[in-house]
């Protein structure tokens, strides 16, 4: 039951000839070989494969194909290069907020989505927007420092 | 003298090279797996041979590529690999100093390297290690007499330095996980749900209806799905599972969950120490503490790959070792270990003995079985939940005797335990092979001094003065599910124990739990660790006990010689525990990279808070019920409190491994913490409302 379907991924159109059962992360992985979304739980419990659609972060274990018709995704590959690295990425390195890093790519779309919404969170509203993911290392507060760092950073960037 | 696992590994272009693109090779056989380690031993080489950090060039870990190290545990990269890089960099530098005085004919006191150049005077005189290289040869065996740096000349040690496995996993491929490889295929086991399980009936036509293109692996009780895609092969097993027949499954009591019930199990018993005291007019306190079977709960489910091409097996494995996995592999296909490659790659956070070692086996299994093309096994979440070893539970029941000034002069800790290691060398999917036996025990491990090592018995002591102390362990075999080795073993449930009933014992005897403490230590950094831990928590603004809200600390000098670590917790108690602040004083020595050093430390801290608090695997059914993170929960964003650490006396003292050092302080600190607000003990983990309201009416 393969159909076609168009949506936005990483800002270039995308068409994929598939099942619109099938989930995102299913195809992520597999025939487009993006591996920033990770497997985690497989039933939308730990963030680890956290993407954005249409800005909003979505389990993409648990998002059918066809539901995306039309719509943005954003991965982690889609925020920045080693070269050219999102705000939240060069914090991130800065601050050293990682250990393992199996819980990275997704929390830093959800960051992202949250920094969209809301420039300038407090620390309860970081935890609060990061509270799905699970992080087992115990970075969360390296997280949450870098995550106030990128949004203080991208701020005085707007405003010069 | 010569580092042992430097006189294991003697060969110095083992570990040392220097390339045509003037870079440093430099090898461990430590894996990475992001406690930054390999960043550190770059640091500790960098600094022996006097050459830029930014040249160096770490071996990606594989069996040939790398020297043998065996596993990478017990905290122990820093305490074993660390003088093992650092005299064989120290004597590279000795034999590359020689060789640069023969060319220039002078004494090779009068050189000096700097950033990889020889300097004589202080002025360059055109050789360097790379200009040199190829009229040295370093294949030969190590000394171990090469003169060391002072730790006061040492420039990148000591130096936060970012690490250098980091990178990658910020931008999207990182993990072995991600790993493609030409014609690859993927499979699923069908996991037997016990070991006794016989397969007694499957659904091949229901199978291919959901996977048309599968292949379908049965050998005995091990059945695999192979398809060309992973969704495929994991529609192929949802159907295999719906429709597999078992027989002789046994049902595990729920109640075997609970640590009490370890004293209802067979066990073997271990007395060491001081003889039992005999009758005394002094104080004597009892209390008994646990904690449950606990999963590493590692992020990412394990994943391996395994190719068997011409007689040559190889392996893709993001465990604790290529070479244990090397030996483990060659065990169970038969196959000689000479005709078996085995290469890491990054995997997430495993804190011991998870599941990492299972799936390159499964996948061996099917190589072996379906030689050619490589085949690639991704166990689920429940799969890691409900397959791999978990840390065992533990019961503690702890005896004192206090003389008339309320002086701790007497402890007993008599522990009940599952082996710590007991699943090490072994695979999951070996029962379900035809023939299958359980392997023997281990033979015991002996310490250096030719002790009985057990993992049950770290930290066993409390790290103070007292005049008479004994252990008595039960260890219970078999256990009732796989345990095995879980982020410093028994070693932070015995400091929780005991730095709880220290609190106990300092209230008995009517005085300060700070004071009570450092009564007893004598050791100066201790009493340092200590003493700055109590400024920084505040401990002179400690109120009146049961306020629901709570202050407490805790000490321990990790298995009695390693780093002096001090926590402290404010909580507030209402239906749960929420945790305020946490704090963290700690004299690990000499600190190679103060950053990292902290992250561990941190990092530490929030994994322990989360087993204090919320963590407990469940037995029902054939063997773990608890098989989802609905099932586990651990710490949260919001559930982490802000927490600072401070490194004392960091350049020195011999360096100690961090990554295991602050889990006990701080579950103690917790538990003491939740004493002081509710004026009522928790003695069992993890602390649970239900808990919490049962202290309150006790």
């Amino acid at each position: 039951m393969r159909q076609a379907i168009d949506f936005i991924l990483n800002g270039r159109a995308a068409t994929v000839e598939a099942d619109p059962s099938a989930s995102l992360l299913d195809l992520l992985r597999g025939p487009l070989g993006l591996s920033g979304a990770r497997f985690g739980c497989g039933v939308g419990q730990c963030g680890a494969c956290a993407v954005l659609v249409d800005g909003a972060p979505v389990a993409a274990c648990q998002t059918e194909l066809g539901l995306l018709e039309g719509k943005t995704v954003l991965t982690v590959e889609g925020l920045g290069t080693p070269e050219a690295p999102h705000p939240l990425q060069a914090a991130f390195l800065d601050l050293q907020a990682g250990q393992c890093g199996y819980c990275l790519s997704g929390i830093l779309v959800g960051a992202k989505a949250l920094l969209d919404r809301n420039p300038d969170p407090t620390r309860a509203e970081i935890a609060a927007a990061l509270d799905w993911h699970l992080c087992r290392c115990g970075v969360h507060n390296r997280v949450m420092d870098a995550v106030a760092l990128a949004a203080r950073r991208m701020r005085e960037g707007a405003a010069a | 003298m010569i580092p042992p696992m430097l006189a294991a590994n003697p060969r110095l272009d083992r570990w040392v090279g220097f390339q045509p693109d003037g870079r440093v090779r430099i090898a461990f056989g430590r894996m990475e797996y992001g406690q930054g380690i390999l960043t550190a031993l770059a640091q500790i080489a960098a600094d022996e041979l006097d050459a830029p950090f930014a040249r160096l060039q770490v071996v990606p870990a594989a069996t040939g590529a790398v020297p043998d190290e065996g596993l990478t545990v017990g905290s122990m990269s820093i305490e074993v690999s660390g003088p093992a890089i650092r005299a064989a960099c120290a004597e590279v530098r000795a034999i590359f100093t020689a060789a640069a005085a023969a060319r220039l004919g002078c004494a090779a006191e009068e050189l000096e390297v700097r950033d990889g150049a020889f300097l004589r005077a202080g002025q360059a005189t055109g050789l360097d290690y790379w200009s040199l290289a190829g009229e040295v040869d370093l294949d030969r065996a190590a000394s171990g007499e090469a003169p060391l740096k002072s730790a006061e000349r040492m420039r990148v040690v000591g130096e936060s330095q970012p690490r250098l496995d980091l990178p990658p996993k910020l931008f999207g491929a990182a993990f072995l996980h991600d790993l493609v490889l030409p014609g690859m295929r993927h499979a699923r086991v069908l996991r037997q749900p016990g070991a006794g399980a016989r397969l007694a009936g499957l659904d091949e036509a229901a199978i291919r209806r959901a996977a048309p293109d599968v292949d379908i692996l049965v050998d005995h009780a091990f059945v695999a799905l192979i398809c060309e895609t992973e969704a495929d092969a994991a529609r192929a097993h949802a159907a295999a599972e719906a429709s597999a027949r078992w027989e002789g499954l046994d049902a595990l009591d729920p109640a075997l969950g609970e640590a009490a019930a370890l004293k209802t199990l067979p066990h073997e018993d271990f007395e060491a120490g001081a003889p039992r005291p005999g009758p005394s007019n002094r104080r004597r306190l009892t209390a008994t503490y646990g904690k449950p079977y606990l999963s590493h709960g590692s992020l990412g489910p394990s994943a391996g790959i395994a190719q068997l091409k011409d007689g040559k097996l190889t392996i893709w494995t993001h465990n604790q070792g290529v070479y244990p996995m090397r030996a483990l592999a060659a065990r169970i296909t038969g196959l000689a270990p000479e005709a078996i490659e085995v290469i890491h790659g990054q995997g997430p956070g495993c804190y011991g003995h998870n599941g990492a070692d299972d799936p390159p086996i499964d996948a061996a299994l099917i190589a072996m079985r379906r030689p050619g093309r490589p085949i690639r096994v991704q166990w689920r979440r429940e799969d890691e939940f409900g397959h791999a070893p978990v840390g065992t539970a533990m019961l503690m029941e702890l005896t004192a005797e206090l003389d008339a000034s309320g002086r701790l002069v007497d402890y007993t800790a008599e522990i009940w335990n599952t082996p710590h290691t007991g699943a090490r060398g072994t695979a999951v999917a070996e029962s379900a092979l035809k023939g299958y036996v359980p392997p023997p025990p281990a033979p015991p491990r002996l310490m250096p001094d030719g002790s009985r090592f057990s993992g049950g018995l770290l930290n066993a002591i409390p790290s103070y003065d007292i005049a008479a102390t004994r252990t008595l362990e039960h260890v219970v075999v078999p256990p009732p599910v796989r345990t095995s080795s879980l982020r410093s073993l028994g070693g932070a449930p015995n400091t929780f124990a005991s730095e709880s009933f220290m609190d106990e014992l300092a209230a008995a005897a009517g005085q300060d739990p700070l004071a009570y403490r450092l009564a007893m230590l004598a050791e100066p950094r201790g009493r340092a660790v200590l003493t700055r831990l109590a400024e920084m928590c505040g401990w002179t603004r400690r109120w009146a006990a049961g306020t629901g809200r709570g202050l407490g600390l805790a000490y321990d000098r990790h298995r009695g010689r390693g780093a002096m670590v001090a926590c402290a917790a404010e909580v507030e108690v209402d239906a749960d525990v929420s945790l305020a602040r946490l704090w963290c004083a700690c004299d690990g020595g000499l600190i190679v990279n103060p950053d990292g050093a902290k992250n561990q430390l941190e990092g530490g801290m929030v994994m322990a808070a989360s087993w204090t608090l919320k963590e407990q695997v469940k037995l029902g059914g054939p063997g773990i019920a608890s098989t989802t993170w609905d099932d586990y929960p651990i710490l949260r964003f919001s559930e982490v409190p802000p927490i600072e650490i401070e490194l004392l006396n960091t350049r020195g003292g011999r360096p100690c491994g961090l990554g295991e050092v602050s889990q006990g302080p701080v579950m103690a600190a917790i538990s003491n913490a939740v004493a002081h607000a509710l004026d009522a003990r928790l003695r069992q983990l993890p602390f649970t409302r239900e808990r919490i309201a049962a202290a309150l009416l006790a």
